[in-house]
Parts: C-alpha cells; structure tokens; sequence
C-alpha cells in the first residue's frame, strides 16, 4: 500500500502539472519528497514515545526495543528530509545552510534524538538503560514539536509557513498539487512504519539469538 | 548505523563542497531547466539513503544467520 502510494506519488510528482512560481520553478515539486519526510519523521517519533510510555507502564522489554528502532527509523527519515531541505535552499534561498531559524531548530531537534541513543549507548544496565532512555524520549519529544513547530514561527524564516511566510498550502498547493501531495505523505509515513517494523524484528531477532 | 551516518555526514560535506563552487557546472545544471535537477537530486539522496539503510539491514540479518 505504501510503496502504490509512493510509486504513484514519485510518478505523478515529476509529470502532473505544477503551478509557476518565481525563484522557486519546477522545484515546487520537492514538496512531494522533502515535507513527507518530515512527516514520517514525527510519525515514527510519536510512534516512540508511545511505547516509551508504555515501556514505563509494562516494563516490558520489547516496548523498549520499539522506542529504539522507531527513533532510529525517524533520524534516518530526518537527516533525509534536512539533506534534501540544505538542496532545495542551495538552489532557492542561495546558499545550502543560510542559518534559517528553521534550519537550525530541525538540526537541533535531531541532535537531540541523537542524545537520546548517545545515552542510551552510555549506559550498561539493561532495566536502567530502557527506563532512563524512556524518560528521556518522553521529554525529548515535546521538545521537538517546540522546535519545530513553534519557535520558527516567532522569528523571521525563509521557510513557507514561518514568521510571516504563508505555508505553501496557502497560495499555491492547488487541487492538482493536493492529488499528490496526501498520498506522497501517507505513502512515506507507511514506508517508514514499514522500515522501523523490519528493523524491530532484526534486532529482536539478534537479542533472542545473543541471550 | 554508524557506517549510515558516517556515510549521510559525508555526502553532507560534499553538497557543501559544490556549493561553493557559484559557476561551477554542476551548479549551472542544476540552476537550469527550470530547476528540474533539483528534484531529481533530492530524490536520489533519499533513495541511497534508503539503499544504505537496506544494505546495513542485510548485514545484521547476514550476522544473525550465522550464529543460527
């Protein structure tokens, strides 16, 4: 269902027609690739702190492993999406990393996921390890919605929908943009919840064969 | 995962590299057309990130039916 969605959604993205826009021309379609990214991201990071939550409920060690894996799934998703993003500005903003409030807060949300396995990898005991680790995470997450949702809206940004831009959806995501746009982002989110399922089954697969 | 970021980090350093470069070619493909290029570079860094992500996937599978 995910790869229809994002088979689809790459096709579609490159031939279906665009609106012109100025500075920003045929590259508008990046919105079918960088966004969804995003959107995975946060998805496989909500996806953690739930278990996280329940991990602290349970004390059942594979909730933990799911924490790890979806975060790891999410930093792969994130450094996709901000690597794109550097692209995209490179071409439209003119430089690759202008210092944008946006920018920053991204790159500073995902230095904080990459803490949380920083500590994680810094502690030995086990129970210790998964509950520090599942506090941390339950923190962490607000912090990253802060990040990147409030605080470039309170600063200027060259990001469309922060510090007086417009989102894109506001002008120019017409209805042509839309049929794309929803399943590229649906397709994405389920690649990623496909990616983080596969790699819990891996590494609960080798903690079994280990122990 | 390690070998992963060590390699995105890389590919990070080499965006950098030709984006100094204000005349260079690669630049002006991309800058022309309409900005097409773009996209088309975007969408191949996601998928050698994916490949990388699959390839390190295979490896610990790999490890795991040894030890079986």
């Amino acid at each position: 269902m995910g790869a229809v969605l994002v088979v689809y959604s790459t096709i579609a993205g490159f031939l279906s027609t665009a609106p012109a826009l100025p500075i920003l021309h045929q590259s508008i379609r990046n919105l079918y690739f960088h966004v969804p990214m995003w959107f995975s991201m946060i998805v496989l990071f909500t996806v953690s702190v739930w278990h996280s939550i329940k991990y602290l409920s349970s004390n059942n060690p594979d909730n933990d492993l799911k924490a790890v894996q979806s975060v790891n799934t999410g930093i792969v998703f994130g450094l996709l999406g901000i690597v794109t993003g550097a692209v995209w500005a490179r071409f439209t903003w003119g430089q690759a990393w202008s210092f944008d409030v946006k920018q920053n807060f991204a790159a500073i949300a995902l230095l904080l996921y990459f803490a949380y396995l920083v500590l994680r990898n810094a502690i030995d005991e086990e129970q210790k390890r998964a509950k520090i680790s599942a506090i941390y995470n339950i923190f962490a997450f607000p912090m990253m919605v802060v990040l990147l949702f409030v605080l470039p809206r309170l600063s200027d940004s060259l990001h469309p929908g922060n510090g007086g831009n417009p989102g894109f959806n506001a002008y120019d995501l017409d209805s042509h943009m839309r049929m794309v746009f929803y399943p590229a982002c649906l397709g994405w989110i389920l690649i990623g919840y496909w990616i983080y399922s596969i790699l819990f089954r891996v590494s609960s697969l080798e903690k079994n064969k280990l122990n | 995962m390690k070998k992963i970021i060590t390699t995105i980090l890389l590919v990070m350093v080499t965006l950098q590299i030709f984006a100094q470069g204000q005349g260079s070619a690669v630049a002006n493909t991309l800058e022309g057309s309409d900005k097409i290029y773009v996209v088309v570079v975007c969408v191949a860094i996601i998928l050698l990130g994916l490949l990388f992500l699959l390839f390190s996937i295979d490896r610990r599978l790999k490890k795991i039916e040894k030890k079986s």
